[in-house]
């Protein structure tokens, strides 16, 4: 309760402050308050990126929903946002799927509670679009074109490969895929999620089906490969979180790069190998909501996600920015994080819109009974 | 028993009217009447508590069942419960509700029958009714955590057994995450509530009758097989029924351990809400809850069947 007063408090000072600054920077600058918020597409619609910040911060708060703190460095991303452009970010239910952000934004239509922007897996993404505002932001350019839809409605935003994270500690390093196969490797075996439900599990699936040989078009190598696991009394089906990960009961764990390095930095003995071969990745996508609440709040969070402060931040937190070309021609790449986390380079898989939704339905079919 | 005191008392309230002076033959039916009404309006708090927070969300979920993404009407859905995936999780379902109502119907009933050897108001019968309640109560997130806690794989319990008699509890797999986890579990819970629902039938058993049972020249054995099973057996099955209503629509505890395949029903009405990877089956959400709901008005019709057979011996 203290805290909710103490941020009320801080947002009434805030907005006084902001009306008042307002005011005072009248005479001096055009006003920018006669701006459409909701439709505007780029900050030029605003009249130029310091209209936007005015805009957002007469506005004072972000709504994100879904951004875990350990989640490709999210914690640090929103903490910057907050701190830089002296805007309130309310961050609700983190650990929630992407179809229930869509549900969320649903049911909390006109609310001033309702989710402001999206950070989706691409199903939803392409399954959503009548919920997002087109936006395009400052350095569209440098966003290669197959990573955003055109008008800018949703656009890919980081990536991470799938990786496997290990307790050095208890196991040995997996050196291939039937590795885990063995009895260094009893009931230790997790993953992040149930691939029926979770992206980072059907992620797992995939590279699974792709290690053992297969293609993206056929899941089935990849279920036949857990239902072995199961059948060796590996596999333990206890979704991984950084608890299961820290009490050990989850010693070796199939999710992103980016959630895994996170738990090596907090985790004795917790190290993350990608098998040689195939690299399969997947990027998360960014999306405005069309009945944002805080419209221009959310379109300065857009252009700072893609700012190259952010995107760096990115890279810190074990992911691979979509713009990482651009910055590293620019010069502009945190050195020190991308050499922590290495060159995403080898054969870089991800399935396609056919194939995500051939293999959903084949995981549907299948799941339960492989691993049952 | 009480409740079947309970309605004498408003036609002994409305007979008693007469007996003011103040207020006339004439005026009597008119008031009865409104003495009625007054009745059914003490109810009005509790109706729209029912119709706003039980009828009118079950309607909504049931009825969405009925329709595609896009409001058409469509019976597909429904078609979609008799899929060899989802009838097997009915299967499921009924399996995993019937097997923790009938171990908790027969421990919960040895347990009632130990108790009637304790005195009436006696401590340990006092102290265990009232643990019963609170147990049967304790379920959901908190006891799936109670149990990992306790019997988890890297549990104090676990460790310890395999570190000092080198028993792994484990070694068959992690059964805890798996539909054999749920019976251990719900079982948990399932003892505590037989209790408090059918220690109240085994206490209505009469002193009189056992003493006409041996003036009669019966023995125990006649006793038990000839009068107390039979007047037991309705509120026995009655309090089974009211179990496996209990387990088939537990929900969080299984959330909360099982987190692959969704084996159970209510588990795959999760899957069906929030996936991620399988989209569009929203409104078979809706399809299968409709499927619990029928299994639940035929459990709960059958154990009004039974109750009020119950309820003529308690008279």
């Amino acid at each position: 309760m203290f805290r909710k007063r103490h941020l009320a408090g801080v947002a009434i000072f805030a907005a006084a402050a902001i009306t008042l600054s307002a005011c005072a920077s009248d005479t001096a600058t055009p006003a920018a308050t006669d701006v459409d918020a909701t439709t505007a597409t780029s900050a030029e619609d605003f009249g130029g990126l310091d209209a936007l910040i005015e805009a957002a911060q007469a506005e004072g708060e972000l709504n994100v929903i879904a951004l875990p703190d350990n989640w490709a460095n999210y914690g640090e991303i929103k903490a910057l946002f907050e701190e830089k452009y002296d805007i309130i970010v309310n961050s609700a239910d983190p650990d929630i799927s992407s179809a229930e952000e869509i549900a969320a934004a649903d049911n909390l239509k006109g609310q001033d509670t309702a989710p402001d922007v999206f950070d989706l897996g691409t199903a939803v993404t392409l399954a959503s679009t009548d919920y997002f505002a087109p936006y395009q932001v400052a350095n569209w350019d440098e966003i290669p074109d197959a990573n955003k839809e055109s008008t800018g409605l949703y656009v890919n935003d980081y990536t991470g490969s799938m990786s496997i994270g290990y307790n050095s500690n208890d196991v040995p390093k997996p050196e291939s895929l039937d590795d885990l196969l063995g009895d260094d490797y009893k009931g230790a075996v997790a993953l992040n999620g149930d691939p029926t439900q979770a992206g980072a599990a059907f992620a797992a699936v995939g590279l699974a089906t792709v290690q053992q040989g297969g293609s993206l078009d056929d899941f089935q190598d990849g279920i036949d490969f857990f239902e072995q696991l199961n059948d060796a009394g590996n596999f333990i089906p206890v979704n991984a979180t950084p608890a299961t990960i820290a009490s050990g009961e989850t010693k070796v764990v199939f999710d992103w790069s980016y959630n895994n390095l996170a738990q090596a930095s907090v985790v004795d003995g917790w190290e993350v190998t990608t098998l040689p071969g195939a690299v399969y990745t997947s990027f998360y996508n960014q999306a405005i909501s069309k009945d944002a609440p805080h419209p221009a709040a959310a379109r300065l969070w857009q252009e700072f996600l893609y700012s190259a402060e952010a995107q760096n931040l990115f890279i810190v937190g074990g992911a691979y920015p979509v713009t990482i070309d651009a910055m590293n021609e620019a010069g502009t790449t945190d050195e020190d994080a991308i050499a922590v986390i290495g060159n995403l380079d080898g054969d870089i898989v991800t399935p396609t819109e056919e194939q995500s939704a051939a293999a959903s339905a084949l995981l549907a079919e299948k799941w339960a009974a492989a691993i049952g | 028993m009480t409740v079947a005191n309970a309605p004498v008392l408003v036609p002994g309230a409305a007979e008693s009217a007469p007996q003011h002076p103040a207020t006339g033959p004439a005026s009597s039916p008119r008031r009865r009447a409104l003495s009625g009404l007054a009745k059914y309006l003490g109810l009005t708090p509790f109706a729209v508590y029912v119709v706003l927070f039980l009828a009118i969300p079950t309607v909504l979920a049931v009825t969405t069942g009925f329709f595609t993404e896009d409001g058409a009407f469509t019976l597909s859905n429904i078609a979609g419960l008799f899929d060899a995936q989802v009838l097997n999780t009915f299967a499921a379902s009924f399996w995993v509700s019937a097997v923790t109502a009938v171990i908790g119907a027969v421990v919960g009933a040895v347990v009632c029958y130990a108790l009637l050897g304790t005195r009436a108001d006696g401590a340990l019968r006092s102290l265990i009714d009232s643990a019963s309640s609170v147990l049967a109560q304790f379920g959901g997130v908190m006891l799936a955590f109670a149990f990992i806690a306790a019997i988890g794989t890297q549990s104090l319990l676990t460790l310890w057994l395999s570190d000092t008699f080198g028993i792994n509890i484990y070694e068959n797999g992690p059964w805890l995450y798996q539909p054999a986890g749920l019976l251990v579990v719900y079982t948990y819970f399932q003892v505590p509530l037989m209790i408090i629902t059918f220690l109240p039938a085994l206490e209505g058993l009469k002193a009189q009758w056992a003493e006409a049972n041996s003036t009669l020249g019966g023995t125990r054995f006649t006793y038990w097989t000839r009068i107390a099973f039979p007047v037991l057996a309705p509120s026995f099955f009655g309090s089974l029924l009211l179990l496996f209503a209990n387990a088939f629509s537990s929900y969080a505890t299984a959330a909360a351990l099982v987190s692959q395949g969704s084996p159970i029903v209510p588990l795959q009405i999760r899957a069906a809400l929030v996936s991620e990877t399988v989209l569009g089956r929203e409104n078979m959400a809706g399809a299968l809850a409709l499927g619990m709901v029928v299994v639940m008005v035929i459990v709960m019709w059958g154990y009004s069947v039974l109750q009020s057979r119950t309820s003529r011996w308690q008279k």
